[in-house]
């Protein structure tokens, strides 16, 4: 999957290479100035239509163990203002100046078939981050902002060939940041280091433009679906950390919950979920008594939840519509290798 | 204040003020702007667009009609009022629901929530999250199938929240509870109607609330004070019971196993677990089949070094008692009932900690201390026998008061 992007951003570039005039550089102003921006074109991120023109000043990244999205094909780009910098924090978060920018299209189909559905962008100003839905137009001739979300008719083809229509949930500027929140601020999920994968010239360039701690800190963290990146148990808790732990972490949305899936909880048992009873679930227990009994998957709320799509019951609670049938059966084989008490 | 029981059509509390709409406009701030929807098409990206570009002082009013939503609504914004025409005029419908985990989610302080109704969300109604200073007032939450496991589970669920009011308002039909206030400080549940859900109002992993003037009717249990283990806050205490009409909590448990309500004895009145400093007074129960009030701790194997599974400090006073522990549904309850003349005694304690624990009742009615002296003991193993629970039972936890601007909000 990873030399796969790899040769598809050879491609990608490639196909620069040989584009006529370089777009014009992206507007600053736009992302730092307050107000919602209507139009996607305003800040400058893509030329022509679509996104298969990135502004030059964009660097792509992907993510070693991305979040599930109705199996949806997601583009990331990160933008640093020219003569600012990033940290990369010794914890391997990545810390963005004032400028900065992240912006996330979501569509189907690989390559040249991709076709953009929404892109989001987070837009780091003075006063915090900023998260924003835009939808393209069917002509892809530009996006336009829609703070209220919308649902779109898809058709997706499973890795398993099954083609499935579904109602696409574009997420409203709240949905956005029920995800994104840490303390009640809006905050970037996907760059932790150790999570994103670059190729070799990406890095480069997001090195030029990034400070990096004393302490070495690589991005080799697990792929949760290659088991020669980790153990079963290291990709699992990835898969789980990429998936739920931006709400299921002391800060985040799921706090009240006491489960807790970010890295800094891991050691906690109960919190992990392992023994630990539902507290606000309902229905969503499935009526089962622990988020994970351990060695028994079919007995672990995580696993009725992750295998719904009914509201009330489905997690995450937002941003799918579709079961992730191979996530499912990781946390499934996960739970089966822990032992009871 | 000593009141006679009278049987449940003497209602203690105030009568539910469905308030008119001329006081409605004197109570809106002269300086918000009011943002107007309509009910009718793409009332989901309209409601939505407007909770999202309100600013701080601004009134979204909800018009007439029925607001038929695909997702869950939210808002985002401090000091914004969401005001309908009333809680049978402005209906929140969630029964096309596609996603989201709850109808309508707050996330920001000094919001009014008035009204309006909330039906069939496929979660939770109405919850508010980290919102401190919210108001929810002359609202109606139903799930109008009646009481069904494939209900949501919370009628009105503020959590991590400090200054919590919860006035005139009625659910019906809740999963888990009616009204829950979770992991919350400063709290008044009051002047409001809870039936038909499994537990009528729950306070759990509280700090200071004063649940009062209510009624909780046909529900599994009336009202629940709990505590669980494994969370950010626990230890409730200072929790305040009274003036609340609690009868008839006769509807069988119908909440999804393994959640902790699910443990609740159909016809359990008022039920107290794992907390401290809880006074039950001036009360009016009748015909919860179980019992009118239990004290208990936690029953269940837990890992946690910082929780307390025993309760402390109760004071039971002047409630009155009416026909009770006729129909016990917990393990041994038939067996009891037998042993006390046909129906369990109205106040059961588990007996845990003995002496020490501090549970006092000067209700002139029997007590069953279960007689066991860890709070996980099997009901098998327990020495029941009647107690008296003597020493001071009179009130003492000061009045729980809002900050002046929530009153006024409802004014």
């Amino acid at each position: 999957m990873i030399a796969l992007r790899a040769i598809g951003a050879v491609a990608a570039a490639a196909a620069l290479l040989g584009a006529q005039p370089l777009p014009d550089p992206v507007n600053d102003s736009v992302i730092v100035d307050p107000g919602l921006p209507r139009q996607l074109s305003q800040f400058g991120f893509f030329a022509g239509k679509g996104v298969s023109t990135p502004n030059r000043a964009l660097i792509r990244y992907a993510l070693r163990t991305p979040l599930f999205s109705d199996y949806a094909d997601k583009q990331r780009f990160m933008y640093i203002p020219a003569g600012s910098r990033a940290q990369v924090k010794e914890n391997a978060d990545v810390e963005f100046p004032v400028g900065s920018a992240l912006i996330k299209t979501f569509g189907y189909g690989s390559g040249a078939d991709f076709r953009p559905i929404e892109t989001r962008v987070l837009l780091r100003r003075a006063s915090g981050w900023e998260a924003l839905p835009y939808v393209w137009n069917a002509d892809l001739t530009d996006a336009d902002l829609k703070v209220a979300g919308t649902r779109l008719p898809i058709a997706v083809t499973k890795p398993s060939g099954d083609k499935v229509q579904i109602s696409y949930a574009v997420p409203n500027k709240n949905q956005c940041k029920e995800c994104h929140a840490n303390n009640g601020r809006v905050t970037p999920i996907g760059p932790y280091f150790p999570n994103m994968d670059l190729t070799f010239g990406e890095l480069r360039r997001f090195r030029s433009q990034a400070n990096f701690p004393k302490v070495p800190v690589v991005n080799n963290g697990p792929v949760w679906n290659d088991p020669a990146t980790g153990s079963l148990d290291a990709r699992a808790r990835a898969y789980l950390m990429t998936n739920c732990a931006h709400c299921h972490n002391p800060a985040g949305s799921a706090s009240n919950s006491g489960l807790f899936l970010n890295a800094d909880a891991a050691s906690d048992r109960v919190a992990t979920g392992i023994y630990k009873r539902p507290v606000a679930a309902g229905r969503g227990s499935g009526g089962h008594d622990f988020a994970i009994a351990p060695g028994d998957p079919d007995r672990s709320i995580m696993v009725h939840r992750m295998s719904s799509t009914e509201p009330g019951v489905a997690m995450p609670e937002v941003g799918r519509s579709m079961v992730h049938d191979e996530g499912v059966a990781l946390i499934r084989e996960w739970i089966s290798s822990l032992s009871q008490d | 204040m000593k009141r006679k029981f009278a049987g449940p059509m003497s209602l203690p509390v105030r009568s539910l003020s469905f308030v008119s709409l001329a006081a409605l406009a004197l109570a809106t701030p002269l300086a918000a702007k009011d943002i107007v929807v309509a009910s009718g098409a793409g009332a989901q990206e309209r409601l939505q667009e407007a909770l999202i570009m309100a600013q701080p002082g601004d009134v979204v009013l909800l018009g007439d009609g029925r607001f038929e939503l695909t997702d869950g609504l939210s808002l985002d914004v401090a000091g914004v009022t969401v005001k309908g025409a009333g809680p049978d005029r402005s209906v929140l419908s969630f029964a096309g629901q596609l996603a989201a985990g709850e109808g309508l989610l707050v996330t920001s302080d000094n919001v009014v929530l008035r009204d309006f109704a909330v039906e069939d969300s496929k979660g939770d109604a109405i919850k508010s999250k980290g919102a401190d200073n919210i108001v929810y007032h002359n609202i109606r939450v139903e799930w109008t199938g009646g009481p069904k496991e494939t209900n949501g589970a919370y009628g009105i669920y503020p959590v991590e929240s400090q200054n919590v009011l919860i006035d005139s308002v009625l659910v019906i039909g809740a999963s888990d509870a009616g009204i829950y206030v979770g992991q919350s400080r400063n709290i008044i549940v009051r002047d409001s109607i809870a039936r038909f859900n499994v537990a009528g109002i729950e306070i759990e992993n509280c700090f200071n609330a004063d649940v009062h003037d209510n009624v909780a009717t046909r529900n599994t249990g009336g009202i629940l004070v709990f505590d669980l283990p494994n969370l950010p806050q626990q230890g409730g205490h200072n929790v305040r019971v009274f003036d609340n009409l609690v009868v008839v909590n006769d509807t069988p448990n119908f909440a999804p196993k393994g959640n902790i309500v699910a443990s609740v004895p159909t016809g359990t009145g008022v039920m107290v677990m794992a907390n401290r400093d809880i006074e039950i007074f001036d009360n009016v129960f009748e015909g919860n089949g179980s019992s009118n009030i239990m004290v208990i701790g936690y029953r269940q194997t837990f890992d946690d070094p910082q929780y307390q599974p025993m309760v402390r400090n109760v004071r039971i006073s002047d409630n009155a008692h009416g026909k009770t522990g006729f129909a016990p549904q917990f393990a041994g309850g038939e067996m009891l009932a037998a042993a006390f003349g046909g129906s369990v005694p109205p106040i059961i304690w588990d007996g845990v900690g003995g002496a020490g624990a501090s549970i006092v009742s000067s209700d002139d009615v029997p007590v069953l201390n279960l007689g066991m002296t860890r709070a996980d003991q099997p009901i098998e193993t327990a020495q029941p026998s009647l107690a008296q629970l003597t020493g001071d039972a009179a009130p003492r936890l000061p009045k729980i008061v809002m900050p002046a601007a929530m009153e006024a909000a409802i004014r």
